[in-house]
């Protein structure tokens, strides 16, 4: 080949695969060029990404909230939500992986496979009798039925957790014995500091997905003081609010900017978690 | 290693968050909707038995849950294939080593991040609605229309699916991984033996990669039938048009949350897990036929 007819190649290659990559990108490039035009403007040149001027005020009308809740309360909200649920999941999930892979005990293989059945369960089966259960336990109009259940593992990251400790060799286990670890101290001391990245995976997936969450707060929190971010959103489509565009658009581009902090902080986890353990983002 | 009395204590201390969850929130909770598919149960007073009648009423007498049956399957059909092809296509755009790769990674990736998030929901309501950014674009080219494809029964469910193939990265990236896996030499031999693109895209790609596609397809099969989110907000928790987007989790949502008819709600969810089942089964038996499994050697 010769080096033009290279040249050329790179070339549609970038405008092909660039081109895509930014129709992908657009609307959310969309979402917050919105969140700064003046409200009669989003909609009459929705095309355009520059808007006349940039209309700062969205992001404090949105702000304000609904009837006395300002969206201080929402973020506060999300943040104790996410926060609290991730650290039950992942310290749930290490203890059980670690028990999974390290321990043989009777029922081991049962109980496995009754994971990896959780895993593929529909949500949908068991959300009507956990309703009935969180309102018996008067669990109603808290967080408690939402972070609670994150305390007994969660089977996609056992998994992940799972599949990390099997490459630690098991010679180590055994060195630790012969020094006189515990199974407890070959956790906390062996273990645990090696699947550092696996924990973290599972943490950034676990802060992720409540984050998003909407099912289990709409189903659970029914007071407006208590709502996380996700579902405050949605009053900015219910009645009387609905023409408050540009501080929905501007409160959705704040809903978003956890996630990708996130995200740009620990990419490599995240790439890897995927591509080893087929966890969906 | 020996089995010892101790490690079965010292096994069901570590396992005991998952079993005690397990006990409590799946199993328990399994049995009784089970239990209260056969009855009628509104949350006030105790369920009252009725057989079969709830089965009954969702098969002969419901057209709306025959619509949101309808309507699920269209959905699940259409956005699983789409997303897994568009996953496919990219992953093997991206499966050089270039600079910049990371870049492109992270923009088609980003969308499957946020797009379960109720601030996509509400941006895809306004991208297609009726003065939104596609009718905006069309209008640039000279095609001026007033329709809202969210408000338009005939395009509506069909925007719930843009926005699922949308969020393609995550199947990508597991792509990705899977080409990577590939040995280079197996194309270069295929190469030498004169085999072009497209040969060695379904001789080599193709097989390599199906235990991938095989567990992608089934587990993006799930997740599409469990859809709930994007329809609730961009429907305004209707399913409308007429219906159109009521997909199965948001129909017996209402049933169960709107209604409070907890008997009905539980019969249509068992309904949903006996068909996802059987499909998971259906997918398994069929790999026989098409998934290559690589003889694992010492592994």
């Amino acid at each position: 080949m010769t080096a033009s007819a290279k040249l050329w190649r790179r070339i549609s290659y970038h405008l092909l695969v660039g081109g895509l990559a930014l129709v992908m990108f657009y609307p959310i490039l969309w979402l917050f060029v919105s969140s700064l035009k003046p409200n009669d403007e989003i909609f009459t040149t929705a095309y355009s990404l520059i808007p006349s001027r940039l209309e700062w005020r969205n992001y404090a009308t949105g702000w304000a909230g609904f009837a006395g809740n300002s969206f201080d309360t929402f973020f506060k909200n999300s943040f104790i939500i996410a926060i609290l649920s991730t650290i039950g999941a992942v310290a749930s999930s290490a203890l059980v992986a670690y028990g999974f892979t390290r321990i043989r005990f009777f029922g081991r293989a049962f109980w496995f496979g009754c994971m990896m059945m959780t895993m593929m369960l529909p949500r949908d089966v068991t959300i009507i009798p956990q309703y009935i259960m969180f309102t018996n336990f008067g669990w109603l109009s808290s967080f408690k039925p939402i972070i609670v259940p994150q305390f007994f593992g969660i089977p996609f990251f056992i998994f992940l957790i799972m599949q990390f400790i099997r490459t630690v060799p098991a010679d180590l286990d055994e060195a630790a014995k012969i020094d006189g670890c515990s199974k407890y101290g070959i956790f906390f001391r062996v273990i645990l500091p090696l699947t550092v990245p696996a924990l973290v995976t599972a943490a950034i997936f676990s802060f992720y997905w409540t984050w998003d969450d909407f099912y289990h707060p709409l189903l659970y929190l029914n007071k407006p003081e208590l709502y996380p971010v996700s579902l405050a959103l949605k009053l900015f489509l219910d009645g009387e609010s609905l023409n408050n565009w540009g501080g929905m658009f501007a409160m959705s581009t704040l809903s978003l900017i956890p996630v990708f902090v996130v995200f740009f902080i620990f990419q490599k986890y995240i790439v890897e978690g995927i591509a080893t353990s087929g966890l969906k983002g | 290693m020996k089995l010892r009395h101790n490690d079965h204590v010292v096994g069901y201390l570590f396992s005991a968050p998952f079993i005690l969850g397990f006990l409590l929130f799946i199993a328990y909770p399994m049995v009784s909707s089970l239990y209260y598919s056969f009855t009628n149960y509104n949350l006030l007073s105790a369920p009252t038995f009725v057989g079969f009648d709830n089965y009954a009423k969702m098969f002969a007498d419901d057209d709306k849950y025959w619509n949101s049956v309808r309507v699920t399957l269209h959905y699940v059909v259409a956005s699983v294939p789409l997303r897994l092809a568009f996953a496919l296509l990219v992953a093997m755009l991206l499966n050089k080593a270039i600079a910049g790769i990371g870049l492109y990674r992270s923009a088609y990736y980003l969308p499957s991040l946020i797009g379960g998030s109720v601030a996509v929901a509400i941006l895809w309501s306004q991208v297609f609605g009726d003065k939104g950014l596609v009718n905006s674009f069309l209008g640039l080219f000279g095609v001026h229309t007033d329709t809202s494809w969210i408000g338009d029964p005939r395009t509506s469910l069909w925007t719930l699916i843009a926005l699922s193939v949308w969020q393609f990265g995550s199947s990508m990236l597991i792509f990705l991984a899977g080409l990577k896996n590939i040995p280079k030499d197996f194309y270069e031999a295929a190469g030498v033996d004169g085999a072009g693109a497209v040969r060695r895209f379904f001789r080599i790609t193709l097989p390599l990669l199906s235990p991938i596609i095989l567990f992608n397809l089934i587990m993006q099969t799930i997740s599409a039938f469990m859809t709930f989110t994007p329809a609730y907000i961009v429907s305004r928790g209707e399913g409308g048009p007429l219906d159109t987007t009521l997909l199965y989790s948001l129909y017996l949502y209402k049933r169960a949350f709107e209604f409070y008819e907890m008997g009905y709600a539980s019969a249509m969810a068992w309904v949903m897990l006996i068909v996802v089942g059987v499909l998971t089964l259906i997918l398994f038996q069929t790999s026989r036929f098409w998934v290559h499994y690589e003889s694992k050697g010492d592994r």
